[in-house]
């Protein structure tokens, strides 16, 4: 059984480029366009690890350490989560608390890899990054308490085991509320619209594209790489909290679960197809909103 | 009743956090709507007559008629967003989150259990008060601050639904009638403020009072 | 315990012995040495201590009235005294390059020094009220005379004083303290105030006097006041000292004074943890928003001090809930980030000295680059930056775990107060860390990264041989305590059986979770490292047969970009500054270029500290014009003087003879 635990960080690395296919699909679409083949990142990922890289002359060591840096961070995030019943292979009591550390860890050493190069350009982005995570963070961790508050303190693996269609019946409301806060929180750190574009380069509306302008070659493939895995990582906690997976039987959880990741990457392509980004000057109170939404969920829990 | 609650709660916070007035008349008529819908979720089984009178005249009034009021003052006078207000619209959210704490300690403290009164649905018509007075204390616009006399009287009602089933029709005709006079003479205040000094930023009535310098209010009218 | 108070004298004797050779250049060597030969004699008990032996107090008699020089050992005094034992002697090494090129004389330097060192230690020995005021006093003494250093300089004058008043204040909070607690149990030994009761309401109040006390040691807002004057004064070995071990002993005393109180009330823990999120959240903003590199790190010292207090807040509330988890993992958190700030804390310190020696200057704005011209100092003040902030697989992660640990198993849906604690807890850390990842991405950033923006830092060199190892020992250290978690856990189960006294019982089950997840966590750790090395391998391997080349950084196209162009700190803060400035009151001062072809202009942004301009100035102010009246009696002549000397002896003469018949 212990070689199944390794079944979802496989699918994980293996098809988490896909899952942006999907989604650059799903504007084009909206967009009356045909689009980029899902594959295209496989692609992309292929070409540059093939190329050569180009240093500026600014930079020291911490360009080159950073994407190995990034890369580690996420995969060791992949091999905490769970899917449905089936356990992650590292699991123990507050492993969310590591998992929130180690994308920290992750963002700070992109921002450090940033400030690097000497450009104000990313010198810009490094900025907002930080600023937005800062107040991205207290929201995660006020969902996980919402978490720990209806399912007891333990391994995330031992919290999403049980939620099942009963809970959804006695505290939907919960989930929903959660699930939406983490969401949002999913919108701002992969650099979604309404909070960042990911296509645009220009420096007015960058956060996360503009900090990794001066990577090349085999490290920009490590960072698109580490972009799909961080996208992956949130669609599954999101996944893992809404979906009653107890209820299914073992067998089915699996497809269920990729496809409840595929839906969320649909979600992610209509939500960006619908809104506009909105000004800089918003996004923390889009923030502090999910974090309310938290703490409402917080609230229906003490009160109901 | 739980996602009503919820939802009020979402309202009041999205009122807090935005600045344009479309925005705000329509989520304001929502929250009636989503007043009026709850005396009939809350008896269920126990429907008679009068509840669903109240209900249906409580959709009519805050959640069509006194909004249509609101988008024709707006339309008249031109207006779109609002200005500037004394406490920025983060700083506000703010609030709200420690008017949300506020709320909640109250309900807490009042000792209620369950079964006499759903605690989340007065938890959020407590936050509905208080944000209703946040608003009116904290915005210039003469119709924001209507506004926020129409979320009050939304928590005011919330309350009185959360606390007995029975509403004496006769008290519910009186706070509407309050309401219907409030929003009169505001309506009033605003074409008149329209018409004389051609804005409604209402923190400029202090210069009517004796003790500011004339001139001002002479180059005003000018 | 005869073998501490040796290594304590030790110190304290060679310094005086160095006082005779001032003017050498070996003064400071020896005395280094002196502190290396002391703390290494006085590990021995501290050791043996921890180890759970017993270690017999010495008691010898003092012809003090209600004094007595005892000294004991017990968990919570071995632990305190670790970051001493360890930071001390790095710092002095430190220290003897740092100040080699003065053209003052290092005997007093080194002298005070030793002493500071010594009087530390016998602090965390003491057992009796009088005792330890004297050993305080010695400490606050001769810590003034350290930050004083450079005391040709105005600035450095006026932090002194600073200083040397906010040390006093705590002084005066702390004589009252005892001189009530010991009036109650008639006796100043703390063994006997222990057995002593105290009245609710007495508790109470003797808890807020040592707070206030400890308080303005340790740096709780508001009374941090003098922190960000007097470290940046002090020489940098000297702020490592101070900011890495000294303020601790305040949080030590507080620990002390709470178990001589019996048991607390919820209201102090409560107390505690608001006085720990706001000293955690305004330090680290105020921290934001400075530009000098010392003065940043000072804010981030009464930042760890709040999470420290948020730890020991939970620790006590946990006490007055009678939730013995809560109890333990909070002080356990708590107490263990002791030890991991002094380690990081001082590491910082003695880099940005690094950087201030090397380059002349301590403003970031000036700086940068300088991770290719001191290679050593920029790593290890990387994994300093990367352990304050939090991160994994360092040890500032381990504590803060904990802490988080703490206060999600202690909450119960039945019980909104351990509720509100938790959203307290969970949101308050989570914002204090997010703010202090971006204050040191800045710090680091800026000062290290990208180009040099002047020429002080262009011509940086990289340190000596005795400045850098002291430095890479503590990033050691640091990654260290991240890899072996547990071991350092039960370093601090002792201290906290300490405090938390029969509090701690029936607690082992959750002590067994919190040791497997620790567990976990050091193995993830480790794998972290692995997979870094790993990947790095591979990355390296990948491109074999390429060309690797350089060009510069990408600029959109325009024709001649500058290093001054680069962020600047205060640019690189300024959307945290300004969500932040109802509290910080930053003063901006300066134009936009304007027109076509602009002139040269400048822009401006400084930051006073908060509680000095809008509390503690008017304070003395309105204290200034109302004591102006007595200044009548002041003007300066002696015969003055002499005369009320005697009047008042003749009249405690007669009240003493009055009352007798």
């Amino acid at each position: 059984m212990k070689i199944m635990y390794w079944a979802l960080p496989l699918a994980a690395w293996v098809l988490s480029p896909l899952m942006l296919g999907i989604i650059n699909r799903v504007k084009a679409f909206f967009a009356g366009r045909r689009g980029p083949p899902v594959w295209q990142l496989y692609y992309d990922l292929f070409k540059l690890l093939q190329k050569a890289s180009v240093y500026s002359k600014s930079t020291s060591m911490v360009i080159r350490v950073a994407p190995s840096v990034v890369l580690a961070c996420m995969a060791l995030c992949t091999l905490m989560l769970p899917w449905g019943e089936l356990q992650a292979p590292v699991t123990f009591v507050g492993d969310i608390i590591l998992l929130a550390y180690l994308l920290g860890l992750a963002r700070f050493a992109t921002v450090l890899a940033a400030l690097d190069t000497g450009s104000s350009f990313e010198g810009m982005g490094a900025s907002r990054e930080v600023q937005f995570a800062a107040l991205a963070e207290p929201s995660f961790f006020l969902g996980m308490l919402v978490l720990v508050l209806h399912f007891g303190f333990s391994g995330l693996s031992d919290m999403v085991s049980g939620i099942s269609l009963e809970t959804w019946h006695t505290s939907g409301v919960l989930l929903i509320l959660v699930g939406c806060s983490w969401f949002v929180l999913l919108l701002a750190e992969n650099s979604r619209i309404p909070v960042d574009d990911p296509n645009t380069h220009l420096e007015l509306t960058m956060i996360h594209e503009v900090m990794v302008l001066d990577y090349s070659g085999p490290d920009f493939a490590f960072i698109l790489y580490v972009a799909s895995l961080k996208m992956w990582i949130f669609a599954a906690l999101v996944v893992n909290l809404v979906v009653p997976m107890h209820s299914l039987t073992p067998w089915l959880q699996a497809p269920v679960f990729l496809l409840g990741i595929v839906f969320v990457m649909v979600l992610v392509g209509v939500v960006e197809s619908i809104l506009a980004r909105l000004r800089l000057q918003q996004i923390p109170k889009v923030l502090l909103g999910s974090a309310i939404l938290s703490l409402i969920a917080l609230i229906v829990r003490l009160m109901g | 009743m739980t996602i009503i609650s919820v939802l009020l709660i979402l309202s009041c916070l999205l009122l807090l956090g935005s600045s344009r007035l479309h925005v705000a008349i329509r989520v304001v008529a929502a929250q009636g709507i989503l007043l009026g819908v709850l005396p009939l979720i809350r008896a269920v089984g126990d429907i008679h007559y009068g509840i669903w009178i109240l209900g249906l005249s409580t959709i009519i009034s805050k959640g069509i008629l006194l909004p249509w009021l609101m988008t024709v003052c707006v339309r008249l006078s031109g207006i779109r967003r609002e200005i500037e207000p004394f406490v920025g619209f983060g700083p506000s959210l703010l609030c709200g989150t420690a008017l949300l704490g506020l709320a909640v300690w109250i309900t807490t403290r009042l000792q209620l259990t369950p079964a006499e009164a759903p605690l989340v649905l007065l938890t959020s018509s407590f936050f509905a008060i208080f944000v209703g007075l946040f608003l009116m204390v904290a915005r210039r616009q003469a119709i924001t601050q209507s506004l926020a006399y129409l979320v009050l009287e939304n928590g005011v009602y919330g309350v009185g639904v959360c606390m007995s089933l029975d509403f004496p029709f006769i008290v519910e005709l009186g706070i509407l009638l309050d309401v219907f006079v409030g929003v009169f003479l505001m309506g009033n205040l605003l074409f008149h403020l329209d018409r004389e000094f051609e804005h409604l930023d209402t923190d400029k009535l202090t210069e009517l009072s004796d003790l500011s310098a004339p001139a001002t209010a002479v180059e005003e009218h000018a | 315990m005869e073998l501490f108070i040796l290594g304590c004298v030790i110190p304290i004797v060679l310094g005086v012995g160095v006082l005779s050779i001032s003017r050498s250049k070996a003064a400071s060597w020896i005395a280094a040495f002196g502190v290396w030969l002391g703390c290494g004699i006085a590990a021995v008990p501290v050791i043996s201590a921890l180890a759970g032996h017993v270690l017999a107090p010495l008691q010898i008699a003092w012809n003090m009235p209600g004094g007595s020089l005892s000294f004991g050992l017990d968990g919570l005094s071995a632990f305190f005294c670790l970051p001493i034992l360890l930071i001390s002697p790095l710092a002095a090494l430190y220290g003897c390059t740092y100040l080699a090129h003065e053209k003052k004389p290092l005997g007093p330097a080194s002298f005070f020094y030793n002493v500071l060192t010594a009087s530390m230690l016998l602090l965390l020995a003491a057992r009796n009220g009088l005792l330890f005021l004297v050993v305080w006093e010695l400490m606050a003494v001769s810590s003034f005379f350290l930050v004083v250093f450079d005391d040709e300089k105005a600035h450095v004058r006026q932090a002194g004083w600073t200083y040397l008043i906010a040390t006093h204040i705590g002084t005066a909070a702390l004589l009252v303290l005892f001189a009530i607690m010991g009036r109650q149990a008639n006796s100043l030994d703390f063994d006997l105030m222990a057995k002593a009761g105290f009245s609710p309401a007495m508790a109470t109040a003797l808890f807020v006097l040592a707070v206030i006390g400890f308080g303005a040691k340790a740096g709780f807002m508001p009374l941090h006041v003098w922190l960000p004057e007097a470290h940046p004064a002090a020489p940098s070995h000297v702020s490592a000292l101070m900011s890495g071990v000294m303020i601790k002993t305040g949080i030590y005393g507080l620990l002390r004074i709470l178990t001589l109180l019996g048991n607390p009330s919820a209201a102090w823990g409560w107390t505690l943890v608001v006085i720990g999120l706001v000293s955690g959240i305004l330090g680290v903003a105020f921290a934001l928003a400075q530009h000098d590199l010392k003065r940043l790190l000072a804010y981030h010292s009464v930042e760890n001090i709040g999470i420290i207090t948020l730890g020991i807040g939970a620790g006590l509330l946990g006490l007055a809930w009678h939730q013995p988890t809560l109890v333990v993992l909070g002080f356990g958190g708590g107490i263990l980030h002791v030890l991991n700030h002094a380690i990081f804390k001082s590491l910082l310190f003695l880099g940005a000295g690094a950087v201030v020696h090397s380059t002349g200057t301590r403003d970031i704005d000036h700086l940068g680059g300088l991770i290719k011209s001191m290679r050593w100092t920029g790593v290890t003040f990387l994994v300093a930056s990367a352990a304050i902030s939090g991160l994994p697989p360092f040890n500032g992660f381990v504590s803060e775990f904990l802490i988080y640990f703490a206060a999600f198993s202690g909450v119960r849906a039945g019980a909104p107060e351990t509720v509100v604690l938790t959203i307290g807890i969970a949101g308050g850390l989570a914002l204090i860390g997010g703010l202090a990842a971006a204050c040191f991405a800045k710090a680091f950033g800026i000062v290290f990264l990208g180009e040099p923006r002047s020429s002080h830092a262009a011509h940086a060199h990289e340190v000596g041989a005795a400045m850098r190892w002291p430095m890479v020992a503590l990033a050691g250290a640091c990654l260290g305590i991240g890899l072996l978690a547990p071991a350092a856990v039960k370093l601090v189960l002792p201290a906290v059986r300490v405090v938390a006294g029969d509090g701690a019982e029936s607690s082992a089950e959750s002590v067994a979770t919190a040791m497997r997840s620790l567990t976990g966590i050091a193995y993830a750790s480790a794998g972290l490292l692995l997979l870094v090395v790993g990947l790095f391998v591979i990355r390296r391997y990948l491109p074999r047969g390429r060309e690797e080349t350089a060009t510069g950084t990408w600029d959109c196209g325009y024709a001649r970009p500058t290093p001054r162009m680069q962020y600047t700190a205060s640019s690189f803060a300024q959307p945290l500054t300004d969500l932040f400035r109802i509290f910080l009151g930053t003063r901006k001062r300066g134009a936009s270029p304007a027109g076509f072809f602009p002139q040269p202009t400048t822009f401006e942004t400084q930051t006073p500290d908060a509680a000095r301009e809008y509390l503690f100035a008017p304070l003395f102010r309105l204290i200034d014009r109302s004591l102006a009246p007595i200044r009548r009696m002041q003007r300066g002549r002696i015969h003055e003087y002499l005369l009320y000397i005697a009047i008042v002896l003749v009249l405690l003469l007669l009240w003493k003879a009055g009352g007798r018949s």
